[in-house]
């Protein structure tokens, strides 16, 4: 059979796809050759177009198919939708030189109808802006909503919990911990002891030029216990864990996992989110902690080099240029940022739909958010503090 | 044209050895394939049907053995002509494996863009041709396979391992999941492709309607090997006591007795 021959290495020897086209006695005849496999086809797709848009004078069409060495399905839907608007035009069209195969082939196509494909209407750029803008407001509303919900859900959640100590998943709970905690401790180690040791060296070459280089221990000491080591800590632990939480509960959702858990009498809440938000809440004061020593650290080491002061003397400065407050502040917002982060990066993955890109979106979303709110939250602290003068 | 003759071998594998770490899956496995032919592939599950079909695909480095796929080792091929010959082979994973960031015309149009120089009209009117082929409607379209059901999301995966008319289509379970009308229909299409088209298909199935309907040779997968290849009538006359069981079970003999 001469339309079932094979593509690939053997197709070079053979002709792209081709056709003749004559009219003779008001009768239009078209000779199709070559290998009409849809790798041939693009060209000859084009202008059948035209042709049969305008078939000129004739009221009779033959198709003539014997000189095809190869007829697959891409060329049976060219050739029956030329054949069909050459009818359109008024034209009765015949086939010849049909094989078995490539008369079973049109009729499959003709079967499945020649659908023509939608297109919708443009919409002009303006409208399309417009609609963007709306669209996000509205969607930015209904998340906020949609969040405020859901930490109600959890809260709930919780204090079923505390209600019922049984509930609690205690191995998901420390796996958490160890995973956004313990993990995360050589990272925020290096780089609050980097930024640290960075804020001295600046601090100390400013306060240098007023004579007022000691003061750089208490620059080092007040800002670092009270934002910036929380701020550093809040921000790798929501680029670390709040991505984490989402991906991971996203492609639960993708696969039906969550689904799985209601129908098995699981609460995904107590399962999934309950222990995140509490390993969260538990680990990120003890990581900032740790974030706010090893700031000092980095800071004592410079004033050391730079300002000569013995470790023994800058404990001292340190101890009295800040308070208990001043550390307390820090540690104080880091249970808050670290709920947010949590509750946001579990309800990104909740809300992921069906499709891997959604994981992708949302977790994007969700390290952005959390970032954002923590910033905001901890500029709202800053206005709580001052309103109380601490 | 010499190299495609009805009835030559297409795919050949010899004594394939494949494992994961210490579990090993398939023991000098040996399977020939002939051109033109629908060949059932059974066994139980977690035979390693599947694993069967990836390592043919090249998706799986075989621990030992040889694989030819229209005559080449495709181990062995340079990139470029790998890539050129595995367009000429179409798969269907056994959960339609759609790219969920795309609708389904935008899946079946992805060979369209990558390998060809289509006009968006054709491709269009292809994708459209082969949803309604694959026995979707034309609402379909634009959906996206979140949005399909487990059936549709089969038939969307057919719709796409066909959008290339390949010489060889593998099915992973194609009628698993579809309703009974759905999988008669299905039946129906694989005999009318492989009189069209002339295909081959590679077919691994549960479904003993589907065996009787459509396949020529059936291939027995058990004891980490290919235990016996042959027609349904030979697989009836075998006394090996899996496939006694398979073909005289309770469903198979529903199955025979709607023939
Ligand atoms: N990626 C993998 N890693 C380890 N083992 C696997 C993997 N894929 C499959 N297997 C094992 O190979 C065996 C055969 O699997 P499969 O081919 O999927 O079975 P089936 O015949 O039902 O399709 C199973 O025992 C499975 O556990
Ligand atoms: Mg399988």
């Amino acid at each position: 059979m001469a339309g079932l021959s094979s593509r690939g290495a053997g197709d070079r020897a053979d002709e792209p796809a081709s056709y003749r086209v004559e009219i003779e006695n008001r009768v239009l005849r078209l000779e199709a050759e070559g290998n009409w496999s849809i790798v041939h086809l693009n060209k000859v797709d084009g202008d059948l177009r035209r042709l049969a848009a305008g078939p000129g004078e004739a009221d009779r069409a033959v198709i003539g198919l014997s000189g095809v060495s190869r007829f697959d399905t891409a060329a049976a839907v060219v050739v029956s939708r030329t054949a069909g608007r050459l009818e359109e035009q008024g034209l009765r069209v015949e086939f010849e030189g049909v094989s078995e195969a490539q008369h079973l082939l049109l009729g499959k196509v003709d079967a499945c109808g020649n659908p023509e494909p939608m297109h919708l209407p443009p919409v002009p750029l303006h409208i399309e802006i417009l609609g963007k803008i709306g669209e996000a407001a509205i969607a930015m509303t209904a998340e906020a909503r949609a969040m405020l919900g859901f930490i109600g859900t959890v809260v709930v959640a919780i204090s079923r919990t505390f209600a019922n100590p049984r509930r609690f998943r205690l191995v998901p709970f420390v796996h958490h911990m160890e995973k956004s905690g313990f993990d995360a401790l050589p990272l925020v180690c290096l780089l609050t002891f980097l930024i640290g040791a960075v804020v001295a060296q600046q601090g100390a070459t400013q306060l240098r030029q007023f004579g007022a280089e000691v003061f750089t221990v208490n620059l080092i000491a007040i800002i670092f216990l009270r934002e910036v080591g929380l701020l550093l800590t809040a921000i790798i632990v929501a680029g670390r864990s709040g991505s984490a939480f989402t991906a991971e509960i996203g492609s639960m959702k993708m696969r039906e996992e969550i689904d799985a858990m209601r129908t098995l009498g699981l609460d995904p809440m107590d399962m999934l989110v309950v222990p995140r938000v509490v390993a969260l809440t538990v680990t990120l004061p003890l990581l900032t902690f740790v974030a706010d020593i090893m700031g000092l650290v980095g800071g004592g080491l410079v004033v050391f080099f730079m300002l000569d002061m013995s470790p023994g003397i800058y404990i001292t400065r340190v101890q009295e240029a800040v308070g208990f407050w001043t550390f307390g502040v820090g540690l104080v917002k880091a249970p808050f940022m670290a709920a947010v982060i949590a509750l946001v990066g579990c309800r990104a993955g909740l809300s992921v739909t069906g499709s891997a890109e959604s994981v992708g979106a949302m977790t994007t979303s969700s390290v952005v958010r959390s970032i954002f709110l923590v910033i905001i939250l901890d500029a709202l602290f800053a206005m709580f503090f001052t309103a109380v003068d601490i | 044209m010499s190299t495609s003759r009805k009835g030559e071998p297409i795919i050949e594998v010899e004594g394939l050895d494949t494992r994961f770490g210490d579990n090993v899956i398939h023991e000098n496995l040996d399977l020939t394939v002939r051109r033109g032919e629908v060949i059932g592939i059974v066994g139980g599950s977690g035979t390693g049907k599947s694993v069967l079909l990836r390592t043919i695909l090249g998706l799986k480095q075989p621990d030992a053995g040889r694989i030819r796929v229209f005559g080449l080792d495709f181990s062995t091929l340079p990139e470029a002509e790998r890539r050129l010959n595995e367009r000429r082979w179409g798969v269907l994973f056994q959960d339609g494996a759609l790219f969920s960031a795309l609708t389904v015309a935008e899946n079946i149009q992805v060979p369209y863009r990558e390998h060809l120089d289509l006009s968006q009209e054709l491709m269009d009117e292809l994708a459209a041709v082969k949803i309604a082929m694959a026995g979707l409607r034309p609402s379909a379209c634009s959906l996206y396979p979140s949005e399909l059901s487990g059936g549709m999301r089969k038939r969307a995966g057919l719709a796409r391992a066909l959008a290339l008319d390949p010489e060889i289509l593998f099915l992973d379970e194609p009628t698993a999941g579809l309703d009974p009308i759905g999988a008669a229909a299905f039946d129906e299409l694989l005999n009318e492709l492989k009189e069209t088209l002339g295909l081959t298909v590679f077919l691994v199935t549960h479904d003993l309607d589907t065996l009787h309907a459509t396949c020529d040779r059936i291939a027995v997968l058990a004891e980490k090997h290919v235990i016996l290849v042959g027609t349904i009538d030979d697989m009836l006359r075998s006394s090996h006591p899996w496939i006694h069981e398979y073909f005289h079970g309770p469903r198979a003999r529903a199955a025979l007795a709607g023939k």
